[in-house]
């Protein structure tokens, strides 16, 4: 039952997955939290950090996590393997139709139209994150660590387009310190 | 066969050394693929990179099977997507499991309780310069936000709100085909 429902969750986020690697992000939040509730919204903070500073895609990075963590070995396989199949299906068939001018134009505008919805989809993975569980809490003993280090690393990586490796090292020394 | 081992390992050498996803991939791409081994001339290359980035999709893993398929058919392509991918499963199942084992050590708990908040901003940050990207005007910031109150509000399938969106963009694409191909006739008479 769990391979069936990986097999169906990573196949319909490879076949949406427009826009890149943190719009799939979105997806597998969703399905992963709130809709089979595999994972708490902290341990799939701690599988973004672990993916986002392993070497590879980010999205087949989550989707081995996701698979092994639910379903084992086979599980991993079997995630990275689904998040895949769409693409071969699209490669080997649509690559005919698509990987032309006009082809080209229709999918450039599709993703044009696409991208302030994903953008959406993106801030609102980020907020549901921004929770008590990936927060601690003002008040209850400890102090504002948690604010300051999302607003400082929001700000290095929006603005002063910090690599988000040295970002995270960095905010894991201060956990470190503070904690 | 040989081409397809060849092709295995490049995009294997690139998935286990290209930090920071799939356009950091680019670069390393391109220099095996166009300059080394010249199985790609480069304005094609680049020609079909643009193209791709508009498929949904791992882009790493479409890049891989494009090249895959263009110099070797489908056993090429299946080739270049594993090498692609192989990397991130060994690493990843490496670290998983490891992390299962040390994840409740203080030490550990301490180091992720700062690294958590930083997430959520790696994850607001790109969403923004998205916003920024797409060019959104005062009229069209109504989808971003209808997006994020429809997901984090009413706790819509974000799968369903892409379908909306690729709904609402294709009449777009159609209609600003058919705008291009209009004013391409004006142009010609």
């Amino acid at each position: 039952m769990i391979y069936l429902q990986l097999l169906w969750v990573f196949v319909k986020i490879g076949v949406l997955g427009f826009g890149g690697g943190y719009a799939m992000l979105s997806l597998i939040e969703h399905e992963v939290i709130d809709h089979y509730g595999w994972m708490t919204t902290t341990e799939f903070a701690d599988m973004v950090a672990i993916s986002q500073m392993t070497p590879g895609p980010i999205s087949i990075n989550m989707a081995t996590y996701v698979g092994y963590t639910t379903g084992g070995f086979a599980g991993s396989l079997l995630a990275s393997f689904a998040l895949c199949l769409p693409s071969i299906v699209m490669v080997y068939f649509i690559i005919r139709l698509f990987l032309n001018k006009k082809g080209g134009t229709l999918m450039g505008n599709l993703l044009k139209g696409l991208k302030p919805a994903i953008a959406g989809l993106i801030f609102a993975a980020g907020l549901s994150m921004m929770n008590a569980q990936n927060f601690v809490q003002i008040g209850k003993g400890e102090n504002n660590v948690s604010i300051i280090v999302c607003v400082l690393a929001f700000v290095a990586s929006y603005f002063f387009k910090a690599n988000p490796i040295l970002l995270i090292v960095a905010s894991g020394v201060i956990g470190y310190l503070v904690y | 066969m040989k081409k397809s081992f060849q092709l295995f390992f490049t995009f294997m050498k690139i998935g286990a050394f290209t930090l920071g996803g799939g356009y950091a991939m680019l670069s390393m791409v391109e220099k095996a693929v166009v300059d080394k081994k010249r199985w790609i001339p480069s304005d094609e290359f680049w020609d079909m990179i643009a193209i791709i980035q508009s498929l949904p999709g791992v882009f790493a893993v479409n890049t891989a099977l494009y090249v895959g398929h263009k110099i070797n058919g489908a056993k090429g392509a299946v080739a270049a997507m594993l090498g692609a991918i192989l990397p991130s499963i060994v690493i990843i199942l490496l670290l998983a499991t490891i992390f299962k084992e040390y994840r409740d050590l203080p030490v550990v708990e301490r180091v992720f309780k700062g690294i958590r908040p930083c997430v959520v901003a790696l994850i607001l940050a790109p969403s923004l310069r998205m916003i920024k990207s797409a060019k959104v005007t005062w009229k069209t910031a109504v989808i971003p936000i209808a997006a994020v109150v429809l997901i984090y509000g009413c706790k819509v399938s974000p799968a369903l709100v892409i379908l909306a969106a690729i709904a609402g963009s294709l009449v777009y694409a159609l209609l600003m085909e058919r705008k291009m191909k209009q004013a391409g006739k004006e142009g010609e008479a």
